[in-house]
């Protein structure tokens, strides 16, 4: 089993890297900007989806308010920026590491709350997020930020004439998302969070520290989900409350590991890989009538999903009855 | 107000005590409700007053069917169950709000005159407007209905015991699908009524479902999820908290309030005021 286990890690990893190769050279064969706007957004949402996937595929800690975290990374990023002129890079950090402390303070009063206390608690907190920004003058209330254009620069992070500084560095924010899951995972904590999902009680009997576990997913899930709103405040270069606080962001984070496989280390890549070009090419063939065939296309979709593959899509490859034993 | 938030919360209160299924379609159910009523009203003439029970009666097949042709299956699912049904009825939410949008537009739809609509009573000195009032009433029937029903009825006792033990209600026979369907019925035919008496003060269109369920959602838990009596208390809460809120902090803000009340007592009783273990 041991050995099984350390040769599906290395055979993960050297998929991992081909994939991250062959995606690096993508961008050589697609010039079509649409095209590449939507590999941005997949490789994006890839990378947040993998990160809320610790928290809550891994530990179990189903959050729908994830999107509180992408905001505060992009606020802080972008305040940062405009009121004090610090580079996006350090307000990336910042909003990291603000994102981790606030997910860690919260955790206190959260990990107490099971079930749908729990996922109805993180739904209420970013939606509390969302209305104090809507009201926050000096963040710019329901207005929003404007990111003033100071040059095309890695510097500056900001890029006018071309894509794809963007295209690589989601790249990047994808990769390290995945290869900190794939590092967690045959870790002390990693084993601790599958632990803590099947039956928290039996895990905390066992010695497992339940509540700092906990703790620890939901610091790295929020540093490396505020990490992407950042990255996202730049790429679009206009925020305001709803369009990086919304529920839709929560959502759309937990979607493609829903649809992949919740839990495990492929779901979340295979899933965006599958859900972000689908929506952004539904919303693109229907969504102008402004007529919601988007939203039925996408939502029924999501409802089969669910229904016919429990266990995501990844569940398709796996090989039957071997499954349970080895994840 | 407090009261109308119970009745909306009521059903999924219902919904969840029965079966630990938290509906996240129930702000969709509560919008054809109200596309309902609009609908009754403007082709028929018929007041939503007079269509409530017939919004309410085709609510109730609407919720039947939807436990019958999703539910039923998203509770059956052996791995990740609570993913599962989360995202069966978050979907259902999502393709209900696209068809809004496809048959109805996304226009903003009112019942102009009803026999209800824009008329105060005067009790006592102070003005009370007729449709909030209806509305109130409606809802403490509907709350001492539902109580009634659940405590002294067979079916109430099918329902309750249904819930307690699927495998010994099986062997007594009673179907349990026919007991949950019911159940999923009469929490839509509830948001049914709510929707039906809400048509008339509120506007209508696709998205409205959205603004009213995060706060039917912490309703619920407020009261503690599979009480009724705990949805009809969290409803009351709600409507006075956001009352005092909308006195000291700026309209905008005056979800906050309700929100925050929330957190403050799931943290003291992480199972709401009213729940059980």
């Amino acid at each position: 089993m041991d050995k099984d286990f350390a040769a599906r890690r290395r055979r993960d990893l050297i998929i991992a890297a081909v994939l991250a190769v062959i995606a690096a050279l993508t961008p050589l064969f697609v010039k079509d900007v649409v095209v590449q706007n939507i590999l941005i957004l997949t490789l994006m949402y890839a990378g947040l989806s993998q990160s809320w996937n610790i928290l809550s595929g891994y530990c179990g800690q189903i959050s729908l308010g994830h999107a509180l975290y992408f905001g505060l990374g992009a606020y802080t990023t972008e305040l940062l920026f405009t009121k004090f002129g610090v580079l996006p890079w350090f307000g990336m950090l910042a909003g990291g590491v603000v994102s981790a402390l606030i997910a860690m303070g919260l955790g206190y009063p959260f990990f107490r709350l099971r079930g749908h206390y729990f996922v109805i608690a993180t739904i209420v907190i970013a939606e509390i997020g969302l209305l104090l920004f809507h009201n926050w003058e000096w963040a710019g209330a329901a207005m929003g930020i404007t990111i003033p254009i100071r040059g095309d620069s890695w510097l500056k992070f900001q890029f006018l004439r071309t894509k794809l500084p963007y295209f690589y560095f989601a790249l990047a924010l994808c990769c390290l998302a995945w290869f900190v899951t794939w590092w967690l995972e045959d870790s002390k904590w990693g084993f601790w969070w599958r632990a803590v999902k099947d039956n928290p009680d039996a895990a905390e009997s066992l010695g497992v520290d339940v509540f700092n576990s906990k703790m620890g997913a939901a610091a790295v899930s929020a540093f490396l989900v505020a990490v992407g709103g950042s990255f996202y405040a730049q790429f679009v270069s206009y925020i305001d409350p709803e369009s990086v606080m919304g529920f839709q962001f929560s959502l759309l984070m937990a979607l493609p590991a829903v649809l992949g496989g919740i839990g495990t280390l492929w779901g979340p890549v295979l899933g965006a890989a599958i859900l972000i070009p689908l929506t952004e090419l539904t919303r693109f063939k229907f969504g102008g009538s402004g007529r919601g065939v988007d939203l039925i296309v996408y939502g029924s979709l999501i409802v089969l999903i669910s229904l016919a593959l429990p266990r995501g899509l990844l569940s398709l490859f796996s090989r039957p009855k071997k499954t349970g034993a080895a994840r | 107000m407090g009261l109308l938030y119970g009745l909306i919360a009521v059903g999924l209160a219902l919904i969840f005590g029965l079966m630990d299924v938290t509906n996240f379609a129930h702000g969709e159910f509560l919008m054809i409700a109200m596309y309902l009523s609009f609908f009754l009203f403007a082709f028929f003439a018929i007041d939503p007053l007079l269509s409530a029970p017939l919004v309410a009666a085709a609510l109730f097949i609407f919720g039947a069917v939807v436990y019958l042709l999703l539910v039923r299956f998203a509770m059956r699912a052996k791995a990740n169950a609570g993913m599962v049904q989360i995202f069966t009825t978050f979907g259902l939410a999502i393709v209900m709000r696209g068809l809004a949008q496809y048959f109805f537009t996304p226009d903003y739809r009112s019942i102009p005159q009803s026999w209800l609509g824009g008329k105060t009573i005067s009790v006592a000195g102070i003005f009370l407007p007729e449709p909030q009032l209806v509305g109130a009433l409606v809802s403490i029937a509907a709350f001492a209905g539902l109580y009634f029903f659940i405590h002294r009825t067979d079916f109430g006792r099918a329902l309750e015991a249904t819930r307690e033990d699927p495998g010994a209600v099986a062997l007594v026979g009673i179907d349990k699908n026919r007991v949950f369907a019911f159940g999923w019925g009469l929490g839509a035919a509830l948001v049914g009524l709510a929707g039906a008496i809400m048509a008339v003060f509120f506007y209508i269109y696709p998205d409205v479902g959205a603004s009213f369920a995060l706060i039917a959602y912490v309703t619920v838990a407020l009261g503690g999820f599979g009480s009724v009596f705990g949805a009809f208390a969290g409803g009351i809460i709600v409507g006075l908290v956001e009352a005092v809120t909308a006195l000291v902090l700026p309209p905008s803000l005056k979800s906050v309030g309700i929100y925050a009340v929330y957190l403050l007592v799931v943290f003291i009783r992480p199972r709401g005021l009213f729940g059980s273990i």
